[in-house]
């Protein structure tokens, strides 16, 4: 019988993965290794201040008397940080005023990812700064934001335009110390997002970036910062799906979030990197560390992810509530099949008075996969009345995976209330065959059953954005069925 | 309409089904009686499709196509309705998203357009008014926390909204009030039509005073061993099984 149920299983969970292509542009890279002449190349090809240069230089010299974490419940393949190119750039870097303009093999890769990165996503009210690679391609709606004094730019731009607001905050957040992968992005990383608000302003439309991975052998080191000001409101969404390839591809990403006073910053991700074959073969390896701290008094964060791609997955973001009423929150949805390992989660550290927190973790093991769920809620001493409520579930589509949840509680305060709920359950295949009795396939069944286990976290996406996430849950764990 | 020969079925290398003979007309009610661990309910999941039973003779034509070749799904879309003896629960998915899948499903096989939401919306009311289901139980996650009875209703209100040519229920009856039985063969007899057929499993004679049936069979054992027409449920409320049993094991 278990044979049988795995057999339907696999079934529903063999779905190729749909966005398994790549683009050919012509790429400009550079050796492979990690030097400091390398680190010098990096800066010097992106014409960068001494300052950038300086702050790159010092993370190298801490990332190379750091070891790789091996504390989280995965099994990661010795990685060759020697045999990674870190930087790629298009050749052709067009300075674009419309999509006409864009490289027309280009716009095919988003059209088959049904990224409207057109008229659609303008008459929906998003401004996209879509990232291929490193290097930031096009950036829309910058003159309705500018009149707004809202910055929306690549980090790149930021470094040579911003240069004050960058020194007074990147790396605030995330340090070059603080891990392994975070010391290595500050050293190496090549582009991403940056994204001010100003005292008192309410960003008019969500913010969004799409990255992709798309060359051969390419580390990602995204860099993204976000700074909302007093009083002012930014939700930011962000997406990814990338090209199948053979071989591991290492990514790892910072996103740095600061909210001053009575500030709020909702921030979506959607992450569909390629999560390797049937056979756990090739897929991305994603280390992340974001993290946002509430700075002021009644301030606001709130982290939602759906993560559905990578081989590997490592990210837990975090909120440093420090503001007395600060609140910080995260929802995840995380979804592994097949030989895919996640071990993600949150940290939520109230420093300040009356602070509160809010965990909603679901996660969807099928196949041979294996995902964990790794918080930390900590009390300081003086955090009087935090507040904290958890609640971590698992869902098992057969009996192969695996479903882990590691709570790490540190609470130096009494007043303190914490609590943390948890469930695991099972897809039956009783269950699936009721729903096949009444006309549904096998993989709508499991659609179903998963977008109804998920719905509270998928519900903080905006509209949009939750319709492409249910399509990515879809596609990852239904794929298309005999 | 459905047309059973020589089936034999088995789970676990464990004869079920042990040459099942059996046709059905359009229009018909067939009662399907018989002893516990007879193979009622089994042949009612083979016939939908279950794929825990491994057919290993026989063959099943319904609406002159070969129906054990087809998905349990596409059973289901030609015209095939389960009322389970155990309803499922499936917690997190509400009674009105499943059923507008499962009604829209349908739709797709015959090519048709999905239906609207106030169509929609319309036919849930009529249906429910129909079986008298209480509005609570479809605003909730299908059969989750629902009662022994709830559930039972439930199942012939998804019948009643998904109009099948061929409904197989399964012990429908047990588990309902007096008055929930009267309802729900209400509900089933107001489905009638010419084209349409129906099998009720059922250990009482009861509920075959409302849903008279054409034809009463007993399986005894994975076979049909005796059939008659209404009255021979009359005789077997009297008698039992045992004069069955001894007549076929001699
Ligand atoms: N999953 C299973 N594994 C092993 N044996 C099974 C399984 N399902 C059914 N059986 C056996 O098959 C036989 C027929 O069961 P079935 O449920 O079809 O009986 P039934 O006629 O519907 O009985 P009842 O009147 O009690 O509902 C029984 O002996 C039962 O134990
Ligand atoms: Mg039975």
């Amino acid at each position: 019988m278990a044979e049988d149920q795995n057999k339907i299983l696999d079934e529903v969970t063999g779905g190729e993965y749909k966005y398994g292509f790549y683009t050919d542009i012509e790429m400009d890279t550079i050796p492979k290794g990690l030097t400091e002449d390398v680190i010098r190349m990096i800066s010097a090809k992106k014409n960068e201040p001494e300052y950038m240069l300086e702050f790159r230089l010092k993370a190298f010299e801490k990332w190379q008397k750091m070891e790789m974490p091996d504390w989280a419940h995965l099994n990661i393949p010795e990685i060759d940080f020697q045999d990674i190119i870190y930087y790629a750039a298009p050749k052709k870097k067009p300075q674009l005023e419309s999509m006409d303009d864009v490289d027309p093999e280009l716009r095919a890769t988003f059209d088959k990812l049904g990224i409207p990165l057109d008229e659609q996503k303008i008459l929906s009210g998003v401004a996209v700064d879509a990232v291929i690679d490193s290097v930031s391609v096009k950036t829309t709606f910058k003159e309705t934001l500018a009149e707004k004094g809202i910055i929306f730019c690549s980090i790149s731009e930021a470094v040579h335009e911003f240069p004050d607001l960058v020194k007074k905050y990147l790396g605030t957040v995330v340090t070059d110390s603080d891990n392994f992968f975070a010391a290595l992005n500050s050293a190496v990383f090549t582009d991403g997002s940056f994204v001010y608000i100003p005292k008192g302003v309410r960003c008019p439309m969500e913010l969004s970036t799409y990255f992709r991975i798309n060359a051969m052998n390419t580390g990602q080191f995204e860099r993204t910062l976000i700074v909302a000001d007093d009083d002012s409101y930014v939700s930011y969404l962000e997406g990814c799906t990338a090209p199948q390839r053979d071989e591991n591809q290492l990514h790892a990403a910072i996103v740095e979030i600061v909210a001053n006073e009575r500030a709020e910053v909702k921030y979506s991700t959607v992450q569909n990197w390629y999560p390797g074959d049937k056979e756990g073969k090739g897929g991305i390896y994603n280390f992340v560390t974001k993290r946002a701290i509430c700075k002021g008094d009644y301030s606001k964060v709130s982290w939602t992810q759906v993560e559905t791609g990578s081989a590997i997955t490592w990210k837990y973001p975090s909120c440093i509530l420090q503001g007395d009423h600060s609140v910080g929150e995260f929802y995840s949805v995380a979804v592994t099949n097949n030989y895919q390992q996640a071990d993600t989660g949150t940290k939520m550290i109230h420093l300040g008075k009356n602070t509160r927190s809010l965990i909603v973790s679901k996660g969807v093991s099928a196949g041979k996969s294996q995902n964990s769920y790794r918080g930390l809620v900590k009390v300081s001493k003086r955090a009087d009345n935090a507040r904290n409520f958890s609640q971590c579930d698992s869902l098992l589509l057969g009996d192969r995976c695996g479903a882990h949840t590691f709570p790490y509680l540190e609470i130096a305060n009494n007043s303190a209330k914490v609590e943390h709920e948890a469930t695991t359950s099972k897809i039956g295949e009783d269950q699936i065959f009721y729903c096949n009795q009444r006309g549904l396939s096998t993989e709508d069944a499991v659609g179903l059953i998963v977008n109804g286990y998920v719905k509270e976290v998928i519900n903080q996406l905006p509209m949009e954005f939750a319709v492409e996430a249910q399509k990515l849950l879809q596609i990852s764990l239904e794929g298309s069925v005999g | 309409m459905l047309v059973i020969k020589d089936l034999h079925a088995k789970i676990e290398d464990k004869e079920i089904l042990r040459g099942i003979n059996l046709e059905v007309k359009p229009g018909e009610v067939h009662a399907i009686m018989g002893p516990n661990g007879a193979g009622k309910s089994t042949l009612s999941s083979v016939l939908a499709g279950n794929e825990k039973f491994e057919v290993s003779e026989g063959s099943v034509s319904f609406n002159d196509k070969e129906l054990l070749e087809l998905s349990p799904e596409d059973r289901a879309r030609e015209g095939l309705f389960l009322s389970f003896q155990y309803p499922i629960e499936i917690p997190g998915v509400s009674m009105v998203n499943f059923m507008r899948t499962a009604v829209n499903e349908h739709r797709k096989y015959r090519g048709e357009d999905p239906i609207s939401a106030s169509e929609f919306l319309k036919l849930m009311r009529d249906k429910k008014k129909l079986v008298e289901i209480d509005s609570n139980l479809t605003n909730r996650s299908v059969n989750e926390g629902f009662s022994g009875g709830e559930k039972k209703k439930n199942e012939i209100f998804q019948m009643a909204m998904l109009e099948p040519k061929l409904a197989i229920l399964d012990e429908t009856d047990s588990g309902l009030d007096i008055d929930a039985l009267r309802v729900v063969a209400n509900g089933v007899n107001k489905l009638k039509s010419p084209e349409r057929s129906t099998i009720v499993i059922t250990h009482y004679q009861r509920l075959l005073d409302y849903i008279v049936p054409d034809y009463v069979h007993v399986l005894y054992k994975g076979r049909i061993v005796k059939s008659a027409g209404k009255e021979l449920a009359l005789e077997l409320e009297e008698k039992g099984y045992d004069w069955i049993k001894k007549e076929f094991e001699d």
